[in-house]
C-alpha cells in the first residue's frame, strides 16, 4: 500500500472525526472568553445530539434536527448561565452537575430511539472545483455540509474576536469584566448570550455525532469528546486557529486506532480506545508545562462577577 | 407600578438555618421538576416515585440494597470531599474505584492460598495504593505545573475502565467462565462477610470508620485545618508558611486510596469476582452527595444512603419500562436546586422598590 493510500484517507478521517470536538470547543472558547467556564459540555453535546437525532427522525429532515439540537444545547447552557450569573453559583460544581442531568436527560429520552436508523443523516456532498484539487480535495472538501460550515464557523469567529469592536469587548469580557462594567456594558446580559451560544455550538457539535458521524443515537455516546473538547480550549490558548488544528489532532488520534491494524500493528482493541484519553492528559501536561502555567487564560475565568465587589 | 429590583448583600457567616434547609427543598423540587417532566413525557409520576420508594425503603430486600448501593458511595464521596476541601476537583473516582478493584482482585488470583488474615488486609492496602497511585499520576502535573485537574482525572476515568475491560476480556478471564468477561471467582478467604447472612457487608465500616476519622481530623488536627486553609485562599496558605504542593500530592493520593477502597469493597464484598462495569457512576454520584453534604463526613453517610435508594428506585422503575436514567437526571436536578439555594446561604436577598426603599426591613 502506498503511502498516499494510507495518508490521505487518515487525514480525511481526521477532519471528519475532528468536527465534533472543533463545534463543542468553539462554543467553549467563546464561553470561556466571556469568563465563565462551563464543564457541562459532555452533557450538552449529549442533549445536542439526542434531540437533534428525534427531530430528524420524526421530520425527516436533518436541517430541522440541526436547529433543535441548537436549541436544545444553548436551553441546557441557559441553566448553567442562571446559576452561575445570577445566582453566583460555583461554576466548576454546576458544569459537573450539567453533565449528570444532560447524560440522565438524554439517556432517558433517547430510549424508544436506540437501532432505529435516521433515513435522511448529513451526506457527502463534494465542494465543486475545490474537491478535484489533489490531496487537499480528498482531505478537506469531499465532506458533509456541517464540515464547511465548520470552516467558515471558525473564519467568522476569529475575525469577530479580533476584527471588531462586540468582539473585543468579549475578550475583555473575561479578562475585566469590571471595566467593561464601568464602560457602560452589561456585563451580566453579554455573558448570558455567549454562555447560551457556547452551548447551541456544543448541541451541534453532539448532532454531528447522531446525524453524520454515526449517524445512530447510543446512550452515552460521546464517549468524553465533551471533556476533550475542554481541553482543547487550553490547549488552543483560547484561539479558534488553534482549536482547529487541534481538533484535527485528536481527530487523528481517533481515526489512527482503526488504521494501525491495515498497516499490520497488532494492538488490543481497548488500547486503541484508549489512546485519545492518554493523548489528551499528555498534551496537556506538555502544552502548559512548556508555558511553565503561565497561559493565556482569559484573567476572570472561572470567578463571579459582583458589582459591589468591584 | 412599582417596579421592583433585588439585589444580592454577602452574608459574614452563612446561614445556619439555610445550610440545613436548603438541601431538603432541593430534593424536594427536583422531585417536582422531575414529576412535571415525567407528565410531559406521558409517564405517571406520582405511581413511579411510588415504585421508587417501596423497591428501595420500603421493603428489607430494599433497604437490603439500598445499603449494599450505599456503601461505596459513602466511601468515594468521602475521597473527593477530602480532595474537594482543598479546592482539588477529582472527579476521578470512578477510575480509582475501578484501579482499586483491579489490584485487590490481583492477589487472590494470584495467591489463592494465603491465610484470611494475609488476604483482606492484602487487598485493603493494594486497592488503596492503586487507587492513591492513580489519583497521584494526575496530582504530579497539577503541583508543579498547575495542570488542570478536572480534565486529566476525568480522562484517566476511560483509560481505568478500559484496562479493567482488557484484563477481564483478556488476560485474567476465567478459563471455566463460558467465555462472559469475568475472572475467576475469589476464594472464601478473599471475600469481606456480610452482615448475619445479608449482602450488606463489612465493607460499611470501613466507610464508618473514614467518616469518624476524617470529621475529627477536620475539626480537630493542625493538618484538617491548614488543609481547609489552602482551599479558602491558597494565598494566605503560602503565606502561612504551608506547603501547598506537598500537601496537593499528599491529598490526592488519599482521596484516591478512599476511592481505591472502595473498588476494593465491591469485588470482595459483593461480586466475588472482577468483571465489565463493576460501578454503575458511583465516581460520579459520589461527587453530588459530596456537595449536597457540604463536604461534612458524617453527613455523607446520611446522603449516601438516600442516592443509594434513588439508584435501586432507579432500577425498579426499569421493570415496568421507565428508562433508569430518570434517576441519573434526578441526582443532576437536585445538585442544580442545590447549587442554586446555596444563594440563600451565602447572600441576604433584598428587595428594593422602584424609588430604592429596601422593602426586606
Amino acid at each position: 500500500m502506498s503511502i498516499q493510500e494510507f495518508l490521505i484517507p487518515l487525514l480525511a478521517a481526521s477532519v471528519i472525526a475532528g468536527t465534533p470536538i472543533l463545534y463543542a470547543a468553539l462554543g467553549e472558547l467563546i464561553t470561556e472568553r466571556a469568563g465563565i467556564i462551563n464543564l457541562g459540555v459532555e452533557g450538552i453535546m449529549l442533549v445536542g445530539a439526542v434531540s437533534g437525532f428525534m427531530v430528524a427522525v420524526t421530520s425527516g429532515n436533518p436541517w430541522f434536527g440541526l436547529l433543535a439540537s441548537m436549541m436544545a444545547g444553548g436551553a441546557v447552557a441557559l441553566i448553567h448561565a442562571f446559576l452561575t450569573i445570577t445566582l453566583r453559583a460555583n461554576q466548576v460544581v454546576s458544569g459537573l452537575a450539567l453533565t449528570i442531568f444532560g447524560t440522565g436527560l438524554s439517556g432517558y429520552l433517547g430510549k424508544a430511539y436506540i437501532g432505529i436508523p435516521v433515513e435522511n443523516p448529513f451526506s457527502v456532498m463534494p465542494l465543486g472545483p475545490l474537491a478535484d484539487i489533489p490531496f487537499i480535495g480528498p482531505i478537506f472538501f469531499q465532506h458533509d455540509a456541517l464540515v464547511y460550515i465548520s470552516y467558515v464557523l471558525v473564519l467568522v469567529i476569529w475575525y469577530y474576536m479580533y476584527h471588531t469592536r462586540p468582539g473585543l469587548n468579549l475578550r475583555a469580557l473575561g479578562e475585566n469584566p469590571a471595566a467593561m462594567d464601568a464602560l457602560g456594558l452589561n456585563v451580566f446580559y453579554l455573558r448570558y448570550i455567549y454562555v447560551v451560544a457556547g452551548g447551541a455550538l456544543g448541541g451541534v457539535g453532539g448532532a454531528y455525532l447522531s446525524l453524520a458521524y454515526a449517524p445512530s443515537w447510543l446512550e452515552n455516546m460521546t464517549a468524553g469528546r465533551g471533556w476533550i473538547a475542554v481541553a482543547l480550549v487550553i490547549f488552543a490558548l483560547w484561539n479558534p486557529w488553534r482549536a482547529l488544528m487541534g481538533a484535527y489532532l485528536f481527530g487523528g488520534i481517533d481515526a489512527l486506532g482503526f488504521r494501525l491494524q491495515v498497516l499490520g500493528i497488532q494492538m488490543s482493541p481497548f488500547f486503541l480506545k484508549m489512546l485519545p484519553y492518554l493523548f489528551t492528559v499528555l498534551i496537556l501536561v506538555f502544552v502548559v508545562a512548556r508555558h511553565k502555567g503561565r497561559l493565556s487564560t482569559p484573567g476572570a475565568l472561572g470567578l463571579s462577577y459582583d458589582r459591589e465587589e468591584r | 407600578m412599582n417596579r421592583l429590583t433585588f439585589k444580592l448583600e454577602k452574608r459574614l457567616t452563612p446561614s445556619p438555618v439555610m445550610v440545613f434547609i436548603i438541601p431538603l427543598i432541593s430534593v424536594l423540587l427536583a422531585l417536582l421538576l422531575g414529576g412535571i417532566f415525567l407528565v410531559l413525557t406521558g409517564e405517571e409520576p406520582l405511581t413511579i416515585y411510588l415504585l421508587m420508594f417501596e423497591d428501595s425503603l420500603g421493603s428489607k430486600y430494599g433497604l437490603t440494597e439500598t445499603m449494599v448501593k450505599a456503601i461505596p458511595l459513602m466511601l468515594t464521596s468521602l475521597g473527593v470531599s477530602l480532595a474537594f476541601k482543598m479546592k482539588l476537583w477529582n472527579i476521578g473516582a470512578e477510575g480509582q474505584l475501578y484501579m482499586g478493584a483491579m489490584a485487590a482482585t490481583w492477589l487472590p488470583l494470584t495467591f489463592p492460598y494465603l491465610p484470611v488474615y494475609l488476604m483482606l488486609p492484602g487487598m485493603v492496602a493494594l486497592g488503596m495504593i492503586a487507587g492513591g497511585l492513580w489519583a497521584l499520576l494526575t496530582a504530579i502535573p497539577r503541583a508543579i505545573w498547575k495542570v488542570n485537574e478536572i480534565i486529566t482525572t476525568l480522562m484517566l476515568n476511560y483509560v481505568a475502565i478500559l484496562w479493567v475491560d482488557f484484563l477481564v476480556y483478556g488476560p485474567w478471564r476465567d478459563p471455566n467462565g463460558s467465555n462472559f468477561p469475568i475472572t475467576a471467582s475469589f476464594v472464601e478467604a478473599a471475600r469481606l462477610p456480610g452482615l448475619g447472612n445479608s449482602r450488606i457487608h463489612t465493607g460499611l465500616f470501613f466507610a464508618l470508620a473514614l467518616a469518624v476519622i476524617l470529621a475529627i481530623v477536620f475539626k480537630y488536627s493542625r493538618w484538617g485545618y491548614s488543609i481547609n486553609v489552602i482551599g479558602s485562599s491558597e494565598r494566605a496558605a503560602r503565606y502561612a508558611g504551608m506547603n501547598i504542593k506537598r500537601n496537593i500530592l499528599l491529598v490526592m493520593f488519599l482521596s484516591g486510596a478512599i476511592s481505591g477502597l472502595a473498588g476494593m469493597a465491591e469485588v470482595s464484598g459483593i461480586i466475588g469476582k472482577l468483571q465489565h462495569g463493576i460501578s454503575p457512576g458511583y465516581g460520579y454520584t459520589a461527587i453530588i452527595v459530596a456537595w449536597l453534604s457540604k463536604l461534612n463526613p458524617l453527613a455523607i453517610l446520611i446522603v449516601s444512603i438516600l442516592f443509594g435508594a434513588l439508584q435501586v428506585g432507579g432500577y425498579a422503575v426499569q421493570l415496568v419500562g421507565v428508562p433508569a436514567t430518570v434517576a441519573t437526571m434526578l441526582q443532576g436536578a437536585i445538585l442544580f436546586f442545590v447549587l442554586g439555594g446555596e444563594v440563600f446561604t451565602n447572600y441576604r436577598v433584598k428587595l428594593f422598590s422602584e424609588k430604592g426603599e429596601d422593602l426586606s426591613k
